[in-house]
């Protein structure tokens, strides 16, 4: 267990390394960023000073090599864009970013979970047909024009919830829906497929047969087994969630990290991307990590391998 | 991420369920205005609120609110006026001396003086402490306390333009308290003599502006009327929308043509539509610096010039006051001239012109572009129409620019607002000047330019100016397109007029 923590923890590393580089290299081919610093209109005279300013007439490899060296102090530079420190930016705008990717992943889990059992039970019959249904728009219809009708029913009609803001917990309520039932989808199909299949095996039958509750079964036996593929997801759906809200939190003017990376991308604010994708890649990472964990907790055939 | 088709849906229907369900009705803004609050929205979020470091719409407007200048120009006839100042002479050519408004306060209570001016201008002059934009002081060599009450500011050369600039974006910071926190602490805590204070911000999501109930009462801009501002920042336009249909948001600005006709339809809301600076035009390769391109004839240009049907474009895609706009600037800018050639739309005159040149059958070519798909889609339907084939290099702004400076586009289509600096050297200096973006470098232009830029008698400068602007337009080194305009909604409870500077005043706002 000990090695295989350590050998995934190396792994992760050097996945957020490689992430890093790759972006880096990206960032300057998308764009001069002392053109996007200076800003739209702005002379010739106001490029160079900005140029000279941040040292972007340095070559490449220093470059990185010097942003490297401070990151791995903990010191991720000034944002180019606000002009204060990239950590304190990011600590800024994170919890909106993880109160809705939490809130999300619990909305998709509650939903899905339920559906996925639901429709597994009675193969093909209606409720597995409705299921499979709500599972299809979720996956077919656009987060951003779910998030506008949603907007549209319950903010600009009935008036009952707002439509923008980060306010209250109120504000959250839409975005959450709407993030969340983007991955629902996938849990709920991959609970009704684990479902299916420990219904089938041979110790349900057996204790179908000792004449417990269906209940019982139901719940303590299969669903036990049958989630432990969904846990897996979960996690990966949550990494999804922290790094590719972008498109929510601009719908719902949330202005969490997510959008933050988005709008760094735009205005070439490198050392606020940088700092973001090593963040993100090391969520996803330690997401993964976790998930693996949890699934040889709960399976114990894992661990073997 | 594409949201323009989605969002078209969603205007739609935004506007089918507000208008079939009625629920744009009275309840909007009514608590808003006893509580003499108003609420805007904005689509950007401000990097600082120094007035010296950004140069975003958002930042320009805000400035205005937060601080004042020594002058004011009157956006309704256009003449300066005193603000900080009350009066302003001309020593020499490189001389300005203003006598200061007394019993001026800043919204710390800091008292209004010459060291302020004098800190403030001597501060921005230098260009290691990186304004931005550098074009706005860049002409500053530094400020001079004469008295208490009177500074002298001194000019590297002689630059008319310069009441233009002192009338607009240069604001006066308080000295001592500027010194305490330094300019990055104005960006987060800004404090000025304007008719507005800050009293809320919080990063991204919102401003919150307080009447400043010790306005000087001899300020041009007028006593403020609305006593709270909310200023938010709403990324998303549909949501913009939203707001305001649920009475989230009191104003919105930069509505599209086609959504804000659906707007004008509605109860409780108002639509007005006012010109902004920003002009619209195709440059040319004309000078060689891509190399040898058809664009270096000027029958090419010329073809190119009949081509495009502008009128057609501002009548279908731009609408409202949007104009077609035949000289390189805008046209209330001092020195615009307006009797320069026009190219009216005629196909087949274009074609016959490029027959000429040796292009019977037409040409290849690329096409340049950041902005308004829509509009430049229009234009390579005309262009082929004609037997030009473009083939378009749609890029981001940074990209473009960098492209541009390097000398690697041929042909391009790009729009300039002038930062609201109603004077002509604000555009021309910035692309005929012989510099990076110039790709005429036509001597006989950079030379007028240069007098009308440094001469200090207007009708000097006017002269020069015409001159450069004819030969401009004779030469098809732009083809000028058309100026922008922009759609403002609110709710018809305020009484709000836009300005043609594209800076919307609050402080001049007020609750029917």
């Amino acid at each position: 267990m000990f090695h295989f923590i350590v050998r995934r923890l190396c792994l992760a590393a050097l996945v957020a390394f490689t992430v890093s580089a790759v972006a880096f290299l990206l960032l300057y081919l998308a764009g001069d960023p002392a053109i996007a610093l200076a800003g739209e209109g702005a002379t010739e005279a106001d490029v160079l000073a900005v140029r000279k300013q941040y040292g972007f007439d340095r070559p490449l490899p220093v470059q990185y090599l010097g942003w490297l060296s401070n990151a791995l102090q903990g010191d991720f530079g000034h944002s180019f864009f606000f002009k204060i420190p990239v950590v304190e930016l990011i600590a800024e705008k994170m919890p909106i970013t993880l109160k809705l990717g939490l809130s999300s992943i619990v909305f998709a889990i509650v939903l899905s979970i339920p559906l996925g059992v639901l429709a597994a039970i009675k193969p093909n019959s209606i409720f597995d047909r409705l299921a499979l249904l709500i599972a299809v728009i979720g996956q077919a219809m656009p987060s951003f024009w779910f998030g506008l009708m949603l907007i549209v029913v319950f903010s600009v009609d009935l008036r009952w919830l707002p439509a923008s803001g980060s306010s209250s917990w109120l504000n959250f309520v839409l975005p959450t829906v709407v993030l969340g039932y983007y991955a629902t989808p996938a849990i709920m199909r991959l609970t009704r497929a684990g479902m299916l299949e420990v219904l089938q095996s041979d110790y349900i039958r057996t204790a179908r047969a000792k004449g417990l509750l269906p209940i019982a079964i139901l719940f303590k036996h299969a669903l036990r087994n049958a989630v432990i593929p969904v846990v897996g997801l979960a996690a990966v759906q949550l990494g999804f969630m922290l790094g590719g809200s972008v498109v929510v939190e601009s719908v719902f003017a949330l202005n969490g990290a997510g959008y933050l990376a988005y709008e760094s991308i735009s205005r070439n604010d490198f050392p606020v991307v940088q700092a973001l994708i090593l963040l993100f890649s090391l969520i996803f990472v330690l997401l993964t990590l976790l998930a693996d964990l949890l699934n040889a907790w709960l399976d114990p055939r894992m661990r073997v391998h | 991420m594409n949201m323009t088709a989605y969002g078209f849906l969603i205007c739609s229907a935004v506007a089918t369920a507000a208008t079939v369900t009625g629920a744009v009705t009275g309840a909007m803004a009514a608590e808003d205005t006893q509580g003499q609050v108003l609420t805007v929205a904005f689509p950007k979020e401000l990097e600082t609120l120094n007035a010296y470091g950004t140069n975003t719409r958002e930042g320009i407007v805000l400035s205005r609110h937060i601080w004042d200048g020594l002058l004011y120009r009157n956006p309704q006839n256009g003449e300066y006026e005193g603000n900080l100042a009350t009066d302003w002479e001309w020593i020499d050519d490189i001389t300005l001396e203003f006598t200061l408004r007394e019993g001026v306060k800043f919204h710390n209570g800091e008292p209004f003086d010459a060291d302020d001016v004098v800190f403030t201008f001597n501060y921005i002059a230098d260009p290691a402490n990186g304004v931005i934009p550098q074009r706005n002081v860049s002409w500053i060599k530094g400020a001079q306390k004469v008295s208490e009450y009177k500074v002298r500011l001194l000019l590297k050369e002689p630059f008319p333009a310069a009441l233009e600039f002192l009338a607009g974006p240069l604001a006066v910071f308080p000295d001592e308290y500027t010194r305490t926190v330094g300019f990055e602490g104005m960006g987060r805590s800004p404090v000025g003599t304007g008719p507005y204070r800050l009293t809320g911000y919080d990063t991204g999501v919102q401003l919150v502006l307080s009447r400043n109930a010790d306005y000087h009462p001899g300020s041009p801009k007028g006593k403020p009327s609305i006593e709270t501002i909310v200023w938010r920042m709403i990324p998303e336009k549909n949501t913009q929308y939203a707001e305001l249909l649920s009475g989230g948001v009191d104003w919105i600005w930069h509505v599209p043509a086609d959504q804000a006709e659906r707007f004008k339809g509605m109860k409780d809301l108002t639509v007005s539509n006012e010109m902004t600076m920003r002009i619209g035009y195709l440059g040319f390769d004309a000078s060689d610096r891509y190399g040898p391109t058809p664009f270096d004839d000027i029958r090419v240009r010329k073809a190119v010039a009949h081509a495009i049907n502008r009128e057609g474009m501002v009548s279908a895609l731009l609408k409202g006051k949007s104009v077609v706009v035949n000289s390189a600037c805008f046209p209330s800018q001092f020195g615009c001239e307006q009797d320069v050639v026009s190219y009216d739309y005629d196909p087949d005159k274009a074609r016959n012109l490029l027959a000429e040149a040796g292009y019977p059958d037409g040409f290849e070519t690329s096409f340049a572009a950041y902005r308004e798909r829509g509009y430049v889609e229009a234009m390579m339907a005309d262009l082929a129409n004609v037997g030009i084939n473009a083939s378009l290099d749609y890029l981001s702004y940074p990209a473009l620019r960098k492209k541009l400076e390097n000398g690697e586009v041929p042909f391009l289509f790009m729009t300039y607002a002038s930062y609201s600096i109603n004077d002509v050297s604000a555009i021309t200096g910035n692309f005929f000047d012989g510099g990076v973006n110039d790709y005429a470098r036509d001597p006989k232009v950079i030379e007028w330019l240069e007098i009308g830029d440094t001469v200090t008698d207007p009708e000097r400068r006017r002269e020069n100016y015409s001159l450069a602007l004819k030969r401009i337009a004779e030469q098809v080194y732009w083809l000028p397109l058309f100026s922008y305009n922009a759609y403002y909604v609110y709710t018809d409870k305020l009484a709000f007029t836009p300005t043609a500077d594209e800076i919307p005043r609050f402080f001049s706002a007020s609750w029917k």
